[in-house]
């Protein structure tokens, strides 16, 4: 690494890191924990010494700490302020002019857009109507993800399904963007929950076969580890169009991350970059998805339910319906706010619009068409605790995907690096000393601890609601209120302004 | 006593008694029976609105669709009969009879049609209504009405069956339509406690739709769901009431999909999941589909419902039975009513009575005989 200041295009660290020299024992934790090099000992004067710029605010040292002598804070704007020319446009400036290339970001979008989660209030039963109490009666959010025929036809079986104990599940993210021990530990949590977790496009390390029953298996535009016996292991097939939090460009994973046992996973050599183009090179029309799916279920003998990812962007509601009509069992649509493992900054914060108005514009579109009830929508993107979860559901989702907030359950601080392979909680790495981390037998418990919270939650919110089964809630848009929401939102949401 | 239906509520809200009879004999008799049943319930009720359904009304005109409108004033009433005459060819129309009763000061104006589709000249017209279907005739009918007609209300369309409701208690509701005169074979009858009061002669019960009438205890608080699938199924939800729901959900599940009424009840009060993994093989898997399909046909929150259909009655409470229902008989009577006082008030030495459980539907039917003498052979009536 060079350590000589860029003066021209001088950034200013992001944080500062302060160690208590009173309170620190010399342990050298936050030495062997930070990965990002950030931290040093100087042995001829016993003294730890950080270097700022190297420090990407993930707190690990600082939870390492014995002592609790490190504090990291986040620098204030280093330059004078301006409100129409924030830092972030000055640095972002500097940066593009320093370094020649469009920076690379990872997890969700990070700009100040609007919440739409945080402006819908749910409601609660008060006398005309008896609340539910969960813990004394029965609760049920079992969900199937896939086709419904129109209406009951005799002697005639369902289409192919998966059956979900809780309308969650994990979204898409890649064996090479996370840690053989994080999709260990995913996989176990989801087989205890009775859930699934996706794939991602990296095809499946064959010690993961194991999860077979509770698997989405992904195929996107790079086809990486796509082969029969992958789509075979899988409960269901995804192929994704687009991701929320880069609509319109294919997947990223840096050479640095692409490790021997990657390699094979993925089926290309070790160390090159996996670049998924951005369009299938075999889908430019709703005829030719049309083809693939039906491809992949003439290769799966229509066992298993096929369900199309895009990212929620302007006229999302339009294609999701040609979508519903080109075969598919499910829509998933991610929104803007969606995480990503590595995306070019511009558009993980530009392009895409929030799922909130992107399901409610889909689940109304296709409910004109008289298809809603056919398919399933499945919604991400942002899905921060329950509360947005069950508000996902009373727009019209089936079952919403989480992505972050599984991480944050292995130990993520969204400190941004995944795409350095850095990931000094070693989710997010194929470095087998970091990756060691993540402890599967602990942290498969951690997130089995949160699918059972949520759904515990969950129970008790629609408890007041006064309702006993997750699908009168589905769609349900009647237990929902907006506050702060103009007209057009409120219209578009297909929901009433508290009060009325 | 009209108020803007597309004001912004929701829905009404509201908790109530219910009671009704039928004898499977086809047996007529007076609506005493039934007037005196319900108002056994006084407290159930806060006047705002009560109402009949009798069934075997008009033998005369059975082979007719009765539909009985009501109109804001003679406005609305000379719209819709013009309307009305390009649609029907009505054999009989009419006033119907009431009388002055100290309680109710003010009341819209009550008509009935009795009338068949006719085919129709207009061609924008010909698809959307076909003669030749007949029952989805009526219901578009009822509905266009509903929707576009300023100030009238469509509140009943069946053969053979005559709905008279209104606000008011039930004993001043039965004594202004004279209820005692009609005579009839199944009868239901309501009593209503409205936390919330748009003063409206439509949105008292019984809700009714072609042969479907429905008296319903409870609220429904699946309700924004249940209005969202059947629009998709283009049925106009206009009375912002949940017991309309459950008149075009029976509509769509019986008549259009196919399902009969003890699927409809299971779809609408499914057993638990954790029960239906205890059933055998293919029990479990017949409710499995009709959850899954259905699902967003299911009544959630508390209610209890009778429902008037061609040539029977059923009963039906939610699946935790949050509303209560009772069940009795006496030789080929049988009665089902929100209280016990309700039934062994008007019927003494039952044969039975009984407390049915949470989510299972208590179906009466008339006799094969008596259905085939008044419906006809070909002319089928529900599969249950
Ligand atoms: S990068 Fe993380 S571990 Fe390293 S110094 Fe900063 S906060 Fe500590
Ligand atoms: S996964 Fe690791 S690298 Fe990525 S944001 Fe979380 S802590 Fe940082």
């Amino acid at each position: 690494m060079k350590w000589f200041k860029k003066v021209h295009h001088y950034l200013p660290p992001d944080f500062i890191l302060e160690r208590a020299d009173d309170l620190c024992i010399r342990c050298k934790a936050c030495v062997t924990q930070c990965s990002f090099d950030a931290n040093f000992y100087d042995q001829k004067r016993n003294f730890i010494y950080t270097l700022q710029q190297n420090c990407v605010g993930c707190n690990r040292c600082v939870a390492y700490c014995p002592t609790e002598a490190i504090v990291v804070k986040n620098r204030p704007n280093p330059f004078r302020e301006h409100s129409h020319w924030g830092a972030y446009y000055i640095s972002g400036i500097k940066r593009r002019a320093y370094y020649g290339g469009t920076p690379v970001k990872s997890m969700g979008n990070d700009r100040p857009f609007p919440i739409y989660w945080d402006k819908l209030l749910l409601n609660a039963s008060q006398v005309t109507n008896p609340s539910i109490d969960p813990l004394r009666e029965p609760m049920e959010l079992r969900t199937y993800i896939g086709r419904r025929p129109k209406y009951l036809k005799k002697g005639e079986a369902l289409p192919p399904s998966i059956m979900l104990q809780t309308p969650i599940m994990i979204g898409a993210m890649s064996y090479g963007a996370l840690s053989f021990n994080s999709v260990e530990s995913i996989g176990r949590a989801v087989t205890m929950a009775g859930t699934f977790f996706n794939s991602g496009e990296g095809g499946l390390s064959r010690d993961h076969y194991k999860f077979s029953k509770h698997v989405i298996v992904q195929v996107a535009s790079g086809r990486f580890g796509v082969h029969k016996e992958y789509l075979d292991i899988g409960s269901a097939i995804e192929i994704k169009i687009g991701q929320g939090a880069k609509p319109g460009i294919g997947g990223h994973l840096p050479g640095e991350k692409v490790s021997e046992s990657i390699s094979q996973a993925r089926m290309i050599p070790k160390g090159t970059d996996a670049l998924s183009p951005a369009p299938h090179h075999d889908i430019y029309s709703i005829e030719d998805l049309r083809q693939l799916i039906y491809a992949l279920k003439e290769a799966t003998r229509y066992s298993k339910p096929v369900i199309v990812k895009i990212a929620a962007v302007h006229n999302v509601a339009a294609i999701a319906s040609g979508i519903a009509r080109s075969g598919a069992d499910a829509i998933s649509i991610d929104g803007f706010k969606g995480g990503t493992g590595a995306a070019p900054e511009i558009i993980r914060n530009h392009v895409g619009i929030p799922i909130e108005l992107a399901l409610a514009a889909v689940d109304t579109r296709l409910r004109q068409e008289g298809i809603r009830n056919e398919v399933s929508i499945i919604a991400s993107g942002g899905i921060r605790g329950s509360a947005d979860a069950i508000k996902a559901i009373a727009l019209g989702a089936d079952a919403v995907y989480i992505g972050t907030a599984a991480l944050i359950t292995l130990g993520c601080t969204l400190c941004q690096q995944c795409h350095t392979g850095r990931c000094a909680w070693g989710i997010t790495t194929q470095d087998p000393f970091l990756s060691k981390r993540v402890n599967p037998d602990i942290m498969s418990e951690h997130l089995y601890n949160l699918f059972n919270v949520w759904s515990l939650e969950l129970k008790e919110i629609m408890g007041a609601m006064g309702v006993n089964s997750i699908e009168s809630l589905r769609g349900n848009r009647l237990h929902l209120r907006g506050v702060g929401l103009s007209d057009r939102d409120l219209e578009i949401l297909g929901v009433l302004p508290a009060g009325e | 006593m009209f108020i803007n239906v597309s004001n912004n509520l929701p829905r009404d809200i509201s908790g109530c008694g219910i009671s009704g009879f039928i004898n499977t004999n086809g047996r007529r008799s007076s609506g005493r029976a039934c007037v005196d049943s319900i108002c056994m319930m006084r407290d159930r009720g806060n006047g705002l609105g009560a109402g009949f359904a009798v069934y075997g009304a008009y033998p005369e005109f059975r082979n007719y669709y009765a539909i009985h409108i009501i109109y804001q004033d003679n406005k609305a009433r000379e719209e819709t009969e013009e309307y009305l005459s390009t649609k029907l060819s009505i054999v009989q129309r009419g006033g119907i009879p009431t009388k002055k009763t100290k309680n109710i000061q003010s009341r819209p104006l009550f008509f009935v049609y009795f009338g068949k589709p006719r085919a129709q000249s207009d061609v924008a017209e010909i698809d959307e209504f076909r003669e030749d279907q007949e029952d989805e005739f009526i219901v578009r009918l009822a509905m266009k009405i509903n929707e576009n007609i300023k100030g009238a209300y469509v509140i009943s369309s069946g053969k053979n069956l005559g709905v008279f409701k209104g606000i008011g208690f039930p004993e001043d509701i039965a004594e202004m339509f004279m209820i005692d005169d009609y005579k009839g074979y199944c009868w239901i009858a309501h009593n209503r406690y409205p936390t919330n009061t748009p003063g409206w002669w439509g949105g008292a019960h019984p809700f009714s739709v072609l042969d479907w009438s429905v008296v319903h205890n409870g609220e429904i608080s699946s309700y924004g769901i249940n209005k969202r699938y059947l629009e998709m199924f283009k049925y106009n939800l206009n009375l912002k009431t949940d017991t309309e729901v459950i008149s075009y959900l029976l509509d769509l599940l019986v008549r259009r999909h196919g399902l009969s009424l003890k699927e409809a009840a299971l779809a609408f009060a499914p057993p638990f999941w954790t029960q239906i993994e205890k059933m055998n093989t293919d029990q479990k898997n017949k409710i499995e589909k009709i959850r899954r399909i259905y699902g967003s046909a299911m009544l959630n929150g508390p209610f209890a419902i009778l429902v008037g259909f061609k040539g029977g009655l059923m009963g039906l409470s939610d699946r935790i039975k949050l509303r209560p229902l009772v069940v009795g008989q006496k030789g080929d009577t049988t009665y089902m009513a929100s209280e016990e006082s309700a039934i062994v008030g008007v019927v003494k030495e039952l044969d039975r009575i009984w407390s049915p459980n949470a989510g299972e539907p208590v179906i009466a039917k008339l006799k094969p005989a008596v259905s085939a003498r008044l419906f006809g052979k070909s002319n089928k009536t529900v599969r249950v």
